[in-house]
């Protein structure tokens, strides 16, 4: 990995070559590995919206509950964790999640259905007066006070939105990781939604956006992880999406900008490979243009390039 | 002949209109995008197009005639959630043969494979579910498809995948298509004309957006 530029914070957050295999019974007793993560590293600072974009199927969600200590008991996690400068533990996860580290989950499934809204508002607050706290937080998105009466069904999925915002601010967390916050909302609340989000980059917290939606990341983002099949291929600034994609490292990266309707609308065939047969060398060499018999031999190491890092033999 | 909406009034009991006085016509061949903001009722157009609910108002034509009540229906609707749209307890090959028999072709076109059969919903992706869902739908009787967002909760790669399979199937059976979606430049790649849902309401609802507790307001003018 890249040594951190002098002048800038300390990661709040290093994830170093995670990895997470889960042991599935297939026919009788034989057992098949899966493999959702494979070697992936990211960090994020105080102060920074980093953007993880994939597919479905890149590991992006298991990301965020590997950081926050949710995945399935039958998980086999490896690498490291470390946040502030300290390892991860389980312990610490139990006793960081929730106030240090923030979810803002994807959808209303995630609220409580019989819980008025104010009040699962405020029993994400950690100190101070919750009541006052989530008057302010509702007055600052917009929310009318009776809102906070109101059960998850009567909200429209704009005020949805902001109710789980206002949970992860009410908690102070210096992390907030938020999975897939936009999909499916029209413009106006895409980018309401985001710049709350910005704000509370703004106000010196680091935010992880977990997105498929290469657009939504580029609003708000200072710099892009892209993942495929498990693996971080690519980390880049968001200035490094433009034209044709030629300032971007990897060939994955590449295709997937110019899949968007506005750059070309370019089809790559082909699909990540399923979990219990990764190839052995590099996971993209099966689908990629430049591959050569080095890229099936061995899996490509974590390189610096050109003010970003890339996981490919060849790029330059 | 085109598939038509002809004064489309709908709300649910005494709650406010949905959609009121909507007209919009699509013809064999032709790509319509339809858009608007979150709430306005465009899922709720798409299903009454394709016979799901049935306007209060108004009425839907298919070649100048009503939609047929029995039988194959013509007007295929696809959601957006494929994992919502399928049964969780039937196995991948049970919901692909539910309408019709895909032929090998089309599965080849939509890149299915033959292991994904024995599949459960829940062991596929959603790129994967979207084709399957896409499979049932494009029957040889298809006429029209109504694509309520069928690639909102998929990466580019796979969206742009997806298109172009549906493209030329509709160029190669002139079928009609209404892509709802919010998103523009998708929209102006994919369609022949764009409609603003807003426009075509020639009564505007006027409770939409005043968010009264225990009605659902629409979120865009808040």
């Amino acid at each position: 990995m890249i040594a951190p530029e002098a002048s800038e914070p300390k990661p709040i957050l290093d994830v170093r070559d995670l990895s997470v295999s889960f042991e599935q019974y297939a026919r009788g007793l034989q057992k098949k590995t899966l493999r959702p993560i494979t070697s992936l590293s990211v960090t994020i600072r105080p102060g920074e919206v980093l953007a993880v974009v994939g597919s479905s199927g890149s590991g992006k969600s298991l990301l965020a509950h590997a950081i926050l200590g949710i995945l399935p008991s039958n998980a086999r996690v490896t690498g490291t964790l470390r946040h502030a400068n300290e390892n991860l533990t389980p312990e610490r996860q139990v006793a960081l999640r929730g106030s240090d580290i923030a979810l803002v989950p994807q959808s209303v499934g995630f609220l409580n259905p019989l819980m008025r809204v104010g009040a699962q508002v405020r029993s994400a607050a950690h100190n101070g007066n919750a009541a006052e706290a989530q008057r302010a937080i509702f007055a600052r998105y917009r929310l009318a006070p009776e809102v906070a009466g109101m059960y998850p069904f009567q909200l429209s999925g704009g005020m949805t939105r902001r109710v789980l915002v206002s949970t992860a601010m009410i908690s102070g967390a210096s992390l907030i990781i938020a999975d897939e916050p936009t999909p499916g909302m029209h413009s106006a609340v895409v980018e309401e939604t985001l710049g709350h989000l910005r704000e509370l980059a703004g106000e010196g917290r680091a935010v992880m956006l977990i997105t498929h939606d290469i657009e939504a990341a580029l609003t708000i983002a200072d710099r892009i992880a892209v993942l495929y099949a498990g693996t971080t291929v690519e980390i880049a600034s968001v200035a490094d999406f433009t034209g044709d994609g030629q300032s971007l490292r990897h060939p994955y990266s590449k295709a997937l900008w110019r899949a968007l309707p506005q750059n070309g609308f370019a089809v790559t065939p082909g699909a990540q490979p399923v979990l219990d047969e990764l190839p052995p060398g590099c996971l993209y060499e099966p689908r990629c243009p430049m591959s050569t018999p080095d890229c099936t031999g061995a899996r490509p190491e974590v390189r610096a390039l050109r003010g970003g890092v890339v996981r490919c033999f060849h790029a330059a | 002949m085109p598939l038509e909406a002809r004064g489309i009034g709908f709300r649910y009991q005494r709650g406010p209109w949905v959609l009121r006085g909507v007209d919009l016509a699509v013809e064999p061949g032709e790509l319509v995008g339809l858009t608007g903001p979150s709430g306005l009722g465009k899922t709720t157009l798409a299903r009454i197009l394709a016979g799901y609910e049935r306007p209060l108002e108004g009425n839907v034509r298919l070649d100048g005639g009503p939609l047929p009540v029995t039988g194959y229906n013509p007007v295929q609707l696809v959601f957006q959630h494929p994992e919502k749209a399928v049964n969780p307890r039937w196995r991948m090959r049970d919901t692909l043969i539910e309408g019709w028999e895909p032929d090998p072709e089309l599965l080849k076109a939509l890149s299915i494979e033959r292991r994904w059969f024995d599949h459960w919903p829940n062991e596929l992706s959603g790129g994967e579910l979207q084709r399957f869902c896409l499979a049932r739908a494009l029957g040889p009787r298809t006429r029209y498809l109504v694509a309520d967002e069928i690639t909102t909760m998929l990466d580019a790669i796979t969206q742009t995948q997806i298109w172009h399979v549906v493209l030329d199937i509709v160029r190669e059976r002139n079928l009609g298509v209404l892509v709802i979606s919010h998103d523009r430049p998708l929209m102006k790649h994919l369609c022949n004309r764009i409609v603003d849902l807003e426009s075509v309401m020639s009564d505007f609802p006027a409770a939409a957006g005043e968010g009264e507790v225990g009605v659902r307001p629409s979120d865009f003018r808040i």
